[in-house]
């Protein structure tokens, strides 16, 4: 039989005010178990909580029940009390009569009852509680990044100064992400490439990173503190060790005419290539779609041309197995594809673009070498308009819910910068509303409306008609002014929706990591635990999470760093003893509970097992790993034969406190 | 009056079966209405004077909207303008004596080649 | 391949060509068009109102008609097909309105909507296919610069009536390719005509028409087709300065296929 002390809190007057305190530890000093039962104003306090390890000591208590505010604000003290005087934590209940009681009732009667009802049933479960340990898991000191845009490299890099390993894998042949493919940067319109590419640099150079580039993860097994991840190393058939970057290949290769991806299909590349000068690693890829010699066996010009003997077209994917603690999603974004919003010509006109491929225009390194000229006739525009919104806020089903975030913000910088250098060009911005919420943001476009401008009207295009003499005419709303415009532009920008990556979805199952229904990662809490996958060692960074802008990405880059540094900084897991265990006598290796696991916490293995007539069996059974399970007890309900139970809230347990609710 | 200003307004709200609330003033109803200089006031302001109430001005001013659809086609929020549009006409036309369209003006606007169909939609959207 | 056929008033008085020519076509592509027994005047535009519940009943006769005779329901004019696949969507997914009109109707079996209703153009598309079409055409329409004009009718609201991409579709552009022509793309091909304000404000009619004829030439076409009787008296009645023909797409796909010229019971002979 158990000694169970009562301890029933006072909270001032938020319980004590609704709740007769005195009646509810009078009422549960006869409950089975009990020996003593008293109460207290703050059971909290450095005073309460002395009474409560005076009383353990004293009485040579065996388990406790509180009766007070709700387990989210005072187990972690109250169980620590508990420690402190020599009782295991896990012996103590917490009923609570604040949140789900004096909070809710009005009147004294009902609210006595009902938190002697509360009491009763804590009184119960604890009658059946068992000590429990909390068990332990190593933690290998390295962590992983998924993704080489800006969250990525800063991520990295804070975990690296701090001292620990970090690897970094990249699907595209070189690091950098969307911020590399940026003209100015948004408030200050400093270059993108000038304040990234010291980033790049630092990424490659540091000890402590390794960037896997032109790689992909493939398979994720393990649990926080221990995964074991498999990584494809795809096949560039250039020797990335010995290549210079020196691009003599690239200038003499016969295969010119593919669209350049880091262009977005503006001008061409030839086969083997380096995606941008200042690409990390610098080293050439030979795309095995369009290379000649990959496909046909002729040509291999460009192993003749390369000095330091680099090619090899024999090369093929390499898969390694790495080990880390931690791993980092990093995957960012893209914008969406406008197949839905033909209403503004897109697929008809080369002169109506997207805000990134303006910014590709803009950029000196881009298509036109900066000079901003009309995609089909290579004129100067004297008229553009730039479109906002689109595919953003719209729940017609052809777009996205949510706003984007970031288009308000460049479009104003697109404008200014066009304003800046061509004097002569007239600027239009539909907008439906300008958001500019950061730090001088707001200022920021209002120097374009002052200062530069640039013409906002607030409206939205309805259509985009190309005209035959090359002109485009946009018809739009003027809400203001009651109008409805037509305005025969040059060029025609589109702020387009943006999107998480494709892959994403697919890491997220590998991960275990949950997503939206927009396939960003979801957070662990939506405010105080921003940078967190709900599932424990998967931490997130950049745009993967939610559309944000470059301050916004590289803050939170630096607290996922942060949680990974803390994660890594330990030498051992504390696990929450309070996980699903499996009574392998009981399970029939259905493999249901498995199923219902969001966390891949449960594993089936074969094990032997004692028969009748001295003969053994092997039988499937489930196990569960302790260190990955939260406790949410899935499957516990799932399991058909009751073989699945959860430590400190079995099945027996729950049972108990509701008959003590029914009593 | 407020009565039956909210009587009115409910009326629209629910012979149009429309959610005037979802509505975000972007305008692209507007920016796509062909007929948009021809009205006294346009798709992104019948929603917004539906919601606020004022539905006789609209009562009395509604009769170039094309039931061509582009606005409900393009609006980013599933709001369809058009059919409170319909709405209105209807609860106009319902009324005893307000056709808006009425038969003996017919023989004045046929010619040889007017198709019924024109006739038929007319009589549709203006009358009861 | 059987198909329930609706043609519409328009079709039997104003708009003879568009049916004829079509009529004469399907037999020639190995299509049968039953004209449904006792069909009744689908009321040309759809009513929107989610009260209206009498001036849907005669697209769901005509509906039912089709299911009794189990085909899929085959509409030409423009305005017809949309005003019977809109009620044929509410007889699928609204409870009330179907309710309503079942209770009404009284029929034997209750309709929610089961008969597919398809245009003629899809029906080229999905049951004859324009390759096969390709290969029936006799007379190419070769160098021939033709725009399609879909109007509203035909592609709005997209999501139920499923034809195309309401902005840019390309099921009448595959067709001219398909009978040999040129489609001729132009920005104007998806807006208002006017459509039925033709009645009240000839000038606002004239004013759409106009830019839509407008943009066809700009864009080198020598003839418009369409599928909609009061979209070529509209766009007709307006070319007095932009002069291109307007014709139904059914006269140039019986020329194509070589029959134009025959009479319609020489036809049923062939």
């Amino acid at each position: 039989m158990q000694k169970i002390g009562v301890f029933v809190c006072h909270c001032g007057t938020n319980v004590a005010g609704t709740v007769d305190v005195n009646a509810v530890a009078e009422a549960l000093k006869n409950e089975p178990g009990v020996i003593i039962s008293t109460d207290y104003p703050y059971m909290c306090s450095e005073t309460g909580q002395n009474i409560i390890k005076n009383a353990v000591r004293e009485n040579g208590l065996t388990g406790a029940v509180i009766c007070s505010c709700s387990p989210r604000m005072h187990e972690v003290t109250f169980r620590k009390a508990a420690t402190a005087a020599g009782l295991n934590p896990y012996m103590l209940e917490i009923a609570n009569i604040r949140e789900q009681c004096s909070w809710i009732h009005k009147d004294m009667p009902t609210g006595t009852a009902k938190a002697i009802v509360l009491g009763k049933a804590a009184i119960a479960k604890v009658n059946l509680n068992v000590p429990l340990t909390s068990g332990e898991s190593p933690v290998t000191k390295r962590a992983l990044v998924i993704g080489g845009g800006i969250a990525g490299i800063q991520t990295a890099l804070d975990i690296a100064e701090a001292g620990f390993e970090v690897d970094i894998v990249e699907k595209s042949p070189t690091i950098g992400g969307k911020m590399a493919q940026m003209d100015k940067t948004f408030p200050t319109l400093d270059c993108a490439a000038c304040i990234l590419t010291p980033k790049m640099v630092e990424a490659a150079q540091h000890e402590n990173i390794k960037i896997y580039a032109y790689s992909e993860v493939t398979e994720v097994k393990g649990f926080v503190g221990s995964f074991t991840v498999k990584i494809k190393r795809k096949a560039r058939y250039v020797k990335e060790n010995i290549c210079t970057g020196c691009g003599d290949c690239t200038k003499k290769c016969p295969q010119k005419k593919i669209p350049d991806e880091f262009n977005l299909g503006m001008n061409n590349r030839s086969a083997i290539y380096i995606p941008f000068a200042q690409a990390v690693p610098k080293v050439a890829t030979i795309d095995p779609e369009h290379c000649t010699m990959l496909k046909t066996s002729k040509c291999g010009i460009c192993a003749k041309v390369c000095t330091a003997n680099a090619i090899d077209y024999t090369q093929q994917d390499e898969y390694i197995e790495e080990k880390y603690g931690a791993i980092v999603a990093a995957t960012g974004y893209n914008p969406i594809t406008l197949e839905n919003f033909d209403e503004f010509a897109y697929s008809r006109s080369p002169d109506v673009v997207t805000s990134l491929e303006y910014e590709r225009i803009l950029n000196a390194a881009g298509p036109t070498d900066g000079k901003l000229v009309r995609p089909s006739d290579g004129v100067h525009p004297k008229t553009i308009v730039f479109i906002q919104c689109v595919g953003s806020r719209d729940t017609s089903g052809c777009g996205k819910q949510y706003c984007s975030k970031v288009c308000c913000m460049y479009t104003a910088k697109h404008a200014m910068l066009t304003r800046e250098k061509y004097p002569d060009t007239d600027v239009y911005v539909f907008y439906i509303d300008v958001r500019t919420a950061g730090k001088n943001f707001d200022e920021f476009y209002r120097r374009a409306v002052e200062d530069y401008d640039v013409h906002y009207i607030k409206g939205m295009v309805g259509k985009v008609a190309p005209m035959a003499d090359g002109k485009l005419m946009v018809q739009a709303s003027d809400l203001i002014l009651n109008e409805q415009l037509h305005i025969y532009a040059d060029m025609v920008v589109l702020a387009t929706a943006i999107e998480p990556d494709k892959s994403a979805r697919s890491l997220a199952t590998m991960l275990t990591a949950s997503m939206d229904t927009n396939d960003f990662f979801t957070e662990a809490h939506a405010k105080l635990r921003p940078v967190e996958s709900p599932t424990a060692g998967i931490f997130l960074s950049g745009t993967c999470q939610g559309p944000k802008d470059i301050p916004e990405t590289v803050s939170q880059a630096g607290a996922a760093a942060v949680k990974v540094i803390g994660l890594l900084a330990k030498n051992k897991l504390t696990c929450n003893p309070c996980v699903a265990h499996s009574d392998e006598q009981l399970c029939n290796g259905c493999s249901s509970c498995e199923k219902v696991c969001p966390y891949g916490a449960i594993s089936y293995s074969d094990k032997e097992f004692r028969m009748p007539g001295r003969t053994t069996a092997v039988r499937r059974v489930a196990s569960v790993n302790a260190a990955v399970c939260q406790g949410c007890g899935a499957c516990t309900v799932t399991c058909p034969s009751g073989a699945m139970d959860l430590n400190g809230f079995s099945n027996r347990q729950i049972m108990a406190e509701v008959d003590a609710i029914c009593r | 009056m407020q009565t039956l200003k909210k009587k009115l307004t409910e009326q629209v709200l629910r012979t149009s079966g429309v959610n005037v609330r979802k509505c975000m003033r972007c305008g692209k109803c507007s920016g796509s209405c062909p007929s948009y200089d021809e009205m006294d006031y346009h798709p992104h302001q019948f929603v917004y004077m539906v919601e606020r109430g004022d539905v006789d001005a609209l009562m009395k001013s509604n009769y170039r909207c094309l039931s061509c659809m582009a606005c409900v086609e393009r609006c980013p929020r599933g709001v369809a303008p058009a059919k409170l549009i319909e709405a209105i006409r209807l609860m106009v036309v319902r009324q005893q004596g307000q056709n808006h369209l009425k038969a003996d003006q017919i023989p004045a606007l046929l010619d040889k080649d007017l198709p019924q169909q024109a006739i038929v939609s007319a009589f549709r959207k203006y009358s009861k | 391949m059987i198909f329930s056929y609706y043609p519409g008033c328009t079709l039997k008085t104003k708009a003879k060509d568009l049916d004829r020519y079509a009529r004469m076509s399907a037999q020639v592509l190995g299509i049968t068009l039953e004209e449904l027994p006792a069909w009744q005047c689908c009321g040309a535009v759809y009513p929107m109102a989610k009260d209206e519940i009498v001036t849907k009943l005669s697209s769901v006769r005509a509906l039912m008609s089709a299911k009794e005779q189990g085909n899929d329901l085959i509409t030409l004019c423009s305005a017809c097909h949309n005003v019977i696949k809109q009620v044929n969507n509410d007889m699928q997914n609204d409870r009330d309105i179907a309710g309503k009109i079942n209770n009404y109707l009284n029929p034997d079996v209750e309709y929610h909507g089961e008969t597919n209703v398809i245009h003629y153009l899809e029906m080229l598309r999905d049951k004859v296919g324009f390759d096969v079409l390709a290969q029936k055409v006799v007379h190419p329409l070769t160098g021939r610069k033709i725009a399609a004009y879909y109007g509203c009718m035909l592609l709005r609201p997209a999501s139920v009536m499923q034809m195309d991409n309401p902005e840019n579709p390309v099921i009448m552009e595959n067709f001219i390719r398909a009978i040999g022509g040129d489609p001729v793309i132009y920005p104007y091909r998806n807006e208002c005509c006017g459509g039925y304000v033709t009645l009240e404000d000839n000038a606002l009619v004239g004013k759409n028409s106009v830019k839509v004829l407008a943009s066809a030439l700009e864009n080198g076409a020598e003839m418009i087709v369409t599928a909609c009787p009061l979209c070529l008296y509209n766009l007709g009645k307006n070319n007095a300065q932009h002069k291109v023909p307007v014709i139904y797409f059914t006269e140039l796909l019986a020329e194509a296929l070589g029959i134009k010229d025959r009479g319609e019971e020489e036809n049923a002979d062939a």
